[in-house]
């Protein structure tokens, strides 16, 4: 269960000795972690252990204070600037609102990754826009929508997309079921599975919802004391021995999300 | 290895009956799928059968994989039948999934017709604008009504949100209301005396400074600097506020808005106004004088004197009468946009930039209003 992977496993984040802090305060402290090619990794923690605050030193939009972050074999921190923008090509993030563009529509919030990276013919960009928006599970009538213009659900389901646009091997998600009713977030457990699965993702998500835990994720990293604690699938933390793992999937929500059939 | 997606098209007519072989090599991927987007597109569909071979494709993703269903779907609708071989399992699933998601989509709403949308747009505009007449006048009573409560004591004047507000209104202003009006001052004086000189009468720039500053310009240029400052503020706190459900959260305490909100920022406003007013004509006749001393060689003590003889009383009367009501105008104003926030952000710097247009508008056309009157009553 510790987060360090061996040396020779199929790794696409590796994070060593991860420093991070806001003046006096300090969230991280020595953190690791592993995540491996093709599978979802669940991110949990009480309120202000710092799971945004790691997912935004990942993606590079905070800068820690030491340690290093190697992503797809390369250490993020020394990239220089063309090396850290083809670096974002390869990933795609889903904010916790969705990040809508608001000026633009749906599909041109899709496009705009594309007409920042590739200079495709306009034509060609609207039919991948397209298939995009009905890839994440969006009528085709959301497409020329304006952000303002719809759902909670719908703007996350917008926002997947638009993190989609450029077919990314590596898919960040802040929160994706926050905020949703219960039958939109398990459809997007569903949705985050099925996109997983044929387009070969690895997911690295942040949650606070048990049941996403339970329904799509491999592994679970556990985030507190200033680090990841434990990783492992959701079995082997309720044997791990911390009060805070123990209540968070002991408890009564815990053990209400446990599947019946792993229960027993 | 092929970093780049390559077509190789072969036409091959002899014993296979107009079977056509497509081979696609490489990445087929979103970075590369542009190389081979125009020359796929251009084929046309012809011969017997297509058959698309992805054997030495290296690397597929969503965006190659609609190439191919593309080319199927169009070539099959052409009346060619086209097969797709060799294809791995990655690339077999991709073509499904974009298969499925296969929709047309429009990317922009309609237009519509250019004629009805601009005759749209003007009965929009004209609806909203007597909306917001209404509503402004609702809010004014409502904000008169508070005052009249608060001015009889049934309702208590919040004392910390006033003081606060003045400090904030007044206070603060103090340093770029004085170094502008300071700043005019030298200037009508420099420029009048620059007139003035061509009739021997540059003596005359003390009644020029004395006469507009006291005043017109004092106070107009003021209310003007105030009403960028603060109306803008007045309408992105509360504004923000209101998004927030903070106004909401008040009126279900009990406590109201504008007795919470709006009525200190008025009375704030308008005693603040007043002062900076008077404090800002005060700087303009400095900069003046700094300026006919330096350069007219008129001493200060004659220039106050002359002072004396030309201003009237009642001009600094009128200009200190102006102040107040510019005041309670442009906190009026700013408050009104910040309440009538709606929806997101965007409608926040909307309603401000309204804000402070139309409170700078008012403060002029009121003005001109004060400067009719006051002349129509004899004071000129």
């Amino acid at each position: 269960m510790t987060p360090v992977l061996p040396d020779d496993a199929d790794v696409v984040i590796r994070i060593r000795g991860l420093d991070n802090g806001f003046g006096d305060q300090t969230v991280h402290e020595g953190l690791d972690l592993d995540v491996r090619r093709g599978e979802i990794i669940g991110v949990v923690g009480g309120s202000g252990t710092g799971k945004s605050v790691l997912m935004r030193s990942i993606i590079g939009l905070q800068t820690p204070r030491a340690g290093s972050i190697s992503i797809f074999g390369e250490d993020v921190a020394h990239l220089d600037a063309a090396a850290a923008k083809d670096m974002r090509r390869r990933w795609g993030v889903l904010f916790q609102e969705g990040a809508l563009f608001s000026s633009l529509t749906v599909a041109e919030n899709i496009e705009v990754p594309m007409r920042e990276f590739l200079s495709l013919p306009q034509e060609l960009m609207d039919e991948f826009a397209g298939y995009k928006v009905a890839m994440v599970g969006l009528p085709v009538e959301a497409g020329p929508k304006f952000p303002s213009e719809l759902s909670g659900g719908m703007k996350k389901r917008a926002g997947l997309a638009r993190a989609l646009a450029l077919d990314p091997r590596l898919l960040f998600l802040d929160e994706p079921t926050a905020g949703l009713d219960p039958i939109s977030a398990a459809a997007f457990d569903e949705l985050i599975k099925v996109l997983k699965e044929t387009l070969g993702l690895t997911v690295f998500l942040i949650t606070h919802d048990l049941d996403t835990l339970h329904a799509i994720c491999d592994r679970v990293a556990v985030l507190a004391d200033k680090k990841v604690l434990a990783v492992g699938t959701i079995p082997e933390l309720l044997t791990f021995d911390h009060p805070w793992v123990k209540e968070y999937f002991a408890g009564p929500r815990g053990r209400a999300a446990t599947p019946k059939s792993k229960a027993a | 290895m092929n970093t780049v997606a390559l077509a190789v098209f072969f036409e091959d007519d002899a014993g296979t009956g107009g079977a056509r072989r497509l081979t696609l090599h490489g990445r087929l991927t979103m970075a590369h799928i542009g190389d081979i987007a125009g020359p796929l597109r251009a084929l046309a569909p012809g011969g017997g059968t297509l058959a698309i071979d992805l054997g030495p494709v290296d690397r597929i993703d969503t965006a190659g994989a609609w190439m191919v269903h593309r080319l199927v779907t169009d070539w099959s609708a052409a009346g060619v039948p086209a097969t797709v071989e060799n294809a791995s399992d990655d690339a077999k699933r991709l073509i499904a999934e974009v298969a499925t998601n296969d929709k047309p989509m429009a990317v922009r709403p309609p237009a519509g017709n250019p004629a009805i949308v601009r005759l749209e747009r003007i009965g929009g505009a004209v609806v909203l604008a007597s909306d917001n007449i209404g509503n402004f006048l609702a809010f004014l009573g409502q904000t008169l009504v508070v005052l009249g409560q608060t001015l009889i004591r049934r309702r208590s004047l919040r004392w910390n949100a006033f003081i606060h507000q003045c400090e904030s209104i007044g206070v603060n202003a103090l340093g770029i209301v004085g170094l502008l009006l300071f700043l005019v001052g030298m200037v009508v004086a420099q420029q009048g005396a620059v007139q003035l000189r061509q009739f021997g009468a540059e003596v005359f720039v003390v009644n020029l400074i004395g006469r507009s500053t006291f005043r017109e310009l004092g106070i107009l240029l003021t209310a003007i600097m105030v009403a960028g400052r603060s109306s803008s503020a007045f309408a992105a706190q509360i504004g923000s506020m209101k998004l927030n459900q903070e106004i909401d959260a008040m009126e279900i305490i009990g406590m109201s808005p504008i007795e919470v909100l709006v009525v200190p920022r008025v009375l704030a406003m308008g005693l603040m106004l007043l002062m900076l007013g008077f404090y800002g004509a005060f700087m303009a006749v400095l900069g003046g004088g700094l300026y006919v001393w330096v350069a007219l060689d008129i001493p200060p003590v004659s220039y106050v004197q002359r002072l004396q003889e030309v201003v009237p009383l009642s001009d600094f009367v009128i200009g200190l009468v102006k102040a107040p009501v510019f005041g309670v105008v442009i906190a009026m104003m700013g408050c009104f946009q910040g309440m009538q926030v709606t929806g997101n952000a965007e409608s926040v710097g909307a309603r401000t930039t309204r804000a402070v247009v139309e409170s700078i508008f008012v403060v002029i056309v009121l003005d001109a209003f004060f400067a009719v009157f006051f002349s129509a009553l004899g004071f000129n």
